[in-house]
């Protein structure tokens, strides 16, 4: 269907017969899933015995979103053309285009800087700040296993929650500070991708998303069960709040309030946090450019896109794995030692699947490997939600739709075309049909 | 005997019940072009899989001599056949890295070099001046090289965007990369136009005659196996049938019997007929 999609659009025109002829087809398809889905209504009446009753209309009604759907979705696709195509625009939107791109890094960081003093009574955007920088900070190391070095990590939250954890035990145990144990956090979820990184590494594609998904289930399920040590579901508490350096930010005499002399508010330290994710996320970004452009970096695209000219070219593949493997586990450990101290309070309940597929979601939508792209898709994918919150339970279903959409007309991220690491004389972007995505 | 760089021993590969490789015994002289040739499905792929590492050979020993030292390939990794006994391999079916720039694909076959010389990521982490001078030593490599194939031009093209003559000659420049003592070559004129095998033949000449590198050469076009080897193996069903020089490889009736499909007699016959 979809090669027959593309070869009636070659000529432009409007296939009226086949736009009609597949609403037709999605209808009826809508219609044998949702006649029991939608169309009867079953419930336990008051004895236990069955009661149902029928919504045809609701049915009728679904039907025919579908159908009016599938025709609207045909047209847009009639005048925005295939995919693939090339669209040629004039010189002039070409080079405003090309000057937007490159002001928007600059003026997306200098808007982030600005956030907390813009929005310094604005509790609720503050909060959400943190929140997505959080998840900007997770997509960014996960960029690295899945953008990089192409190996599909499903998950990629069992190092969040390592981190998280070797915070918090580290911590209320040892009575740690916050800027003793992120390193070690970092080298302990590091240590954790490289244990996950052995048996995985002659696993590709599909076996290898599913061992990841399994880790990840496996590191839950310890942290749920091992309650001498984690506290099971009950989780651990009373996780020590961040200080400045040494300086707490509490209202006591010794607090940074008192000692710079002015008024104590709690927005102080949400600040502070905000600040804190902001700078964490930035050396993700900064180590993550960097790697790209040395040795290891090229090794890791290298290996996305032929593992076995890797090997005929003298890579070490397994050691190069296991670094893509730690170095991304190690930024999920700092963005969960972070979470521990922001929440004071973590539980095996904020580390699910969910959370993985979330992170990954942000990197394949961002457009793989594209730092910018997986930025703004975490923008997107949090923020996003949260702008649809007046829409109530509609909201998954927008939300939805503005996903498939998007993977409509950008199937390969939002910014889905690679830049080169090296140059000779022209720094030009490659095309995202060259570039693979990995079977690794 | 001490002048071959590379010496196969009573080399025997099976997959299952059958004998791909039987006994094969062979050698490749260090600075010339050895060729090894032979009908579809006679072994050549499988004897270029043992040497470079791809599949562990049931039996038989693989030597490699540097001038200083010798290594036996079969006892290692693939990935260190490369590394560490310098041979570089192609593939018959283009493997590059499509979405990389032809720039880049040379510069991830310095890997190894680059990477003792960024302290294994740590020192070039953080740009230090001996980490860049060698990385504008690889570039300088790699220019080089893309000279060679005149390719400077296109050096920031994505390597998967080149035409498919400059995509096999970007494989074999991006092997040289790796500064191999043995180049091996999986046909590499495979799908080559009469003008642009011409070209391959004179970059593997100047590759021998200017860099001393030896050649081990997998080909069907006898235009570039006659013409620039110095030395021919034929195989036939997993079995060295005859070795020579290019000229005593023309006149052998065994292997026009195995190219031909016929027996000895009726190639004999064939070739007197002619004569």
């Amino acid at each position: 269907m979809a090669t027959a999609s593309t070869s009636s659009k070659i000529t432009r025109g409007l296939d009226v017969a086949f736009i009609f002829k597949k609403a037709v087809i999605s209808a009826l398809v809508a219609l044998v899933l949702f006649s029991l889905m939608i169309g009867v209504r079953t419930e336990a009446g008051s004895d236990g015995q069955l009661t149902y009753w029928t919504r045809f209309g609701d049915l009728a009604a679904m039907v025919a979103t579908v159908f009016g759907g599938s025709i609207l979705i045909e047209l847009l696709r009639a005048w925005w053309g295939p995919v693939e195509t090339v669209r040629v625009m004039p010189p002039s939107a070409t080079r405003a285009l090309s000057f937007a791109g490159r002001a928007l890094v600059p003026v997306l960081l200098i808007f982030a800087f600005l956030v907390p003093v813009i929005f310094y009574n604005e509790r609720y955007i503050l909060d959400l700040g943190i929140l997505v920088l959080t998840y900007v900070m997770l997509g960014w190391g996960l960029n690295i296993v899945v953008g990089l070095a192409g190996l599909l990590d499903l998950g990629y939250v069992a190092f969040y929650a390592v981190g998280a954890y070797s915070y918090a035990l580290l911590a209320t145990t040892f009575g740690w500070s916050f800027w003793m144990c992120l390193p070690l956090a970092g080298i302990l979820a590091a240590f954790f991708g490289i244990l996950l990184g052995f048996p995985v590494l002659r696993l590709r594609g599909d076996y290898l998303a599913i061992v990841t998904l399994a880790f990840g289930e496996i590191i839950r399920l310890v942290l749920l069960n091992w309650q001498s040590l984690t506290g099971g579901p009950n989780g651990i508490s009373g996780i020590p709040r961040p200080t400045m350096f040494g300086i707490p930010l509490t209202p006591g005499d010794d607090g940074l309030a008192a000692m710079l002399g002015i008024e104590f508010s709690p927005t102080h330290r949400i600040v502070f946090l905000f600040y804190l994710i902001l700078v964490l996320a930035l050396i993700t970004n900064w180590a993550t450019i960097r790697l790209r452009r040395l040795p290891i970096g090229r090794a890791w695209e290298a290996l996305r896109e032929d593992e076995v000219a890797c090997r005929a070219l003298g890579i070490n593949t397994t050691t190069t794995k296991l670094t893509a493997f730690a170095i991304g586990a190690m930024f999920g450990g700092f963005a969960g030692a972070f979470f521990a101290t922001r929440q004071g309070f973590i539980s095996p309940e904020s580390f699910t699947f969910h959370e993985s597929a979330l992170v990954l979601a942000i990197v394949v939508l961002g457009g793989m490997g594209s730092q910018l792209g997986v930025a703004l898709a975490a923008l997107a994918l949090i923020g996003g939600f949260e702008l649809f919150r007046g829409l109530e339970h509609f909201r998954m279903l927008v939300f939805g739709m503005a996903m498939v959409l998007l993977m409509i007309w950008r199937p390969r991220g939002l910014i889905g075309h690679r830049a080169p690491t090296v140059y000779l004389e022209r720094n030009q972007a490659i095309s995202s049909d060259l570039v693979k995505e990995g079977s690794g | 005997m001490i002048n071959d760089i590379l010496s196969v021993e009573n080399l025997t590969m099976r997959f299952g019940g059958i004998v791909a490789v039987n006994e094969l015994s062979f050698t490749a002289e260090r600075g010339k072009i050895t060729a090894l040739i032979g009908p579809n499905g006679a072994g050549k792929t499988t004897v270029f899989n043992c040497i470079t590492g791809f599949y562990k050979p049931t039996s038989g020993i693989i030597r490699l001599r540097h001038t200083d030292s010798e290594w036996q390939l079969e006892t290692l990794n693939d990935f260190r056949i490369s590394k560490v006994a310098k041979v570089a391999r192609t593939f018959q079916n283009i493997r590059l890295f499509p979405g990389m720039t032809a720039l880049e694909n040379l510069m991830v076959a310095q890997h190894n070099a680059l990477m003792r010389a960024s302290g294994y990521t740590f020192l070039g982490l953080f740009g230090v001046p001996s980490f860049r001078a060698a990385e504008n030593a690889a570039i300088d490599l790699a220019r080089y090289w893309l000279d060679q194939i005149g390719l400077l031009p296109r050096a920031d093209d994505a390597a998967g965007n080149l035409p498919y003559g400059d995509q096999r000659r970007l494989e074999i420049v991006r092997a040289m990369c790796t500064e191999p003592a043995l180049l091996c070559l999986d046909e590499p004129a495979a799908g080559l136009n009469a003008k642009e095998s011409g070209e391959l033949n004179e970059l593997l000449l100047r590759i021998r005659g200017e860099h001393g590198t030896s050649i081990l050469l997998i080909e069907h076009d006898m235009s570039v196996v006659m013409e620039i080897s110095d030395h021919i193996n034929v195989l036939d069903y997993g079995v060295k049938i005859a070795h020579g020089t290019p000229q005593e490889i023309r006149d052998d009736p065994k292997v026009i019997a195995a190219y031909l499909g016929a027996d000895e007699e009726e190639a004999i016959a064939v070739m007197e007929g002619e004569t």
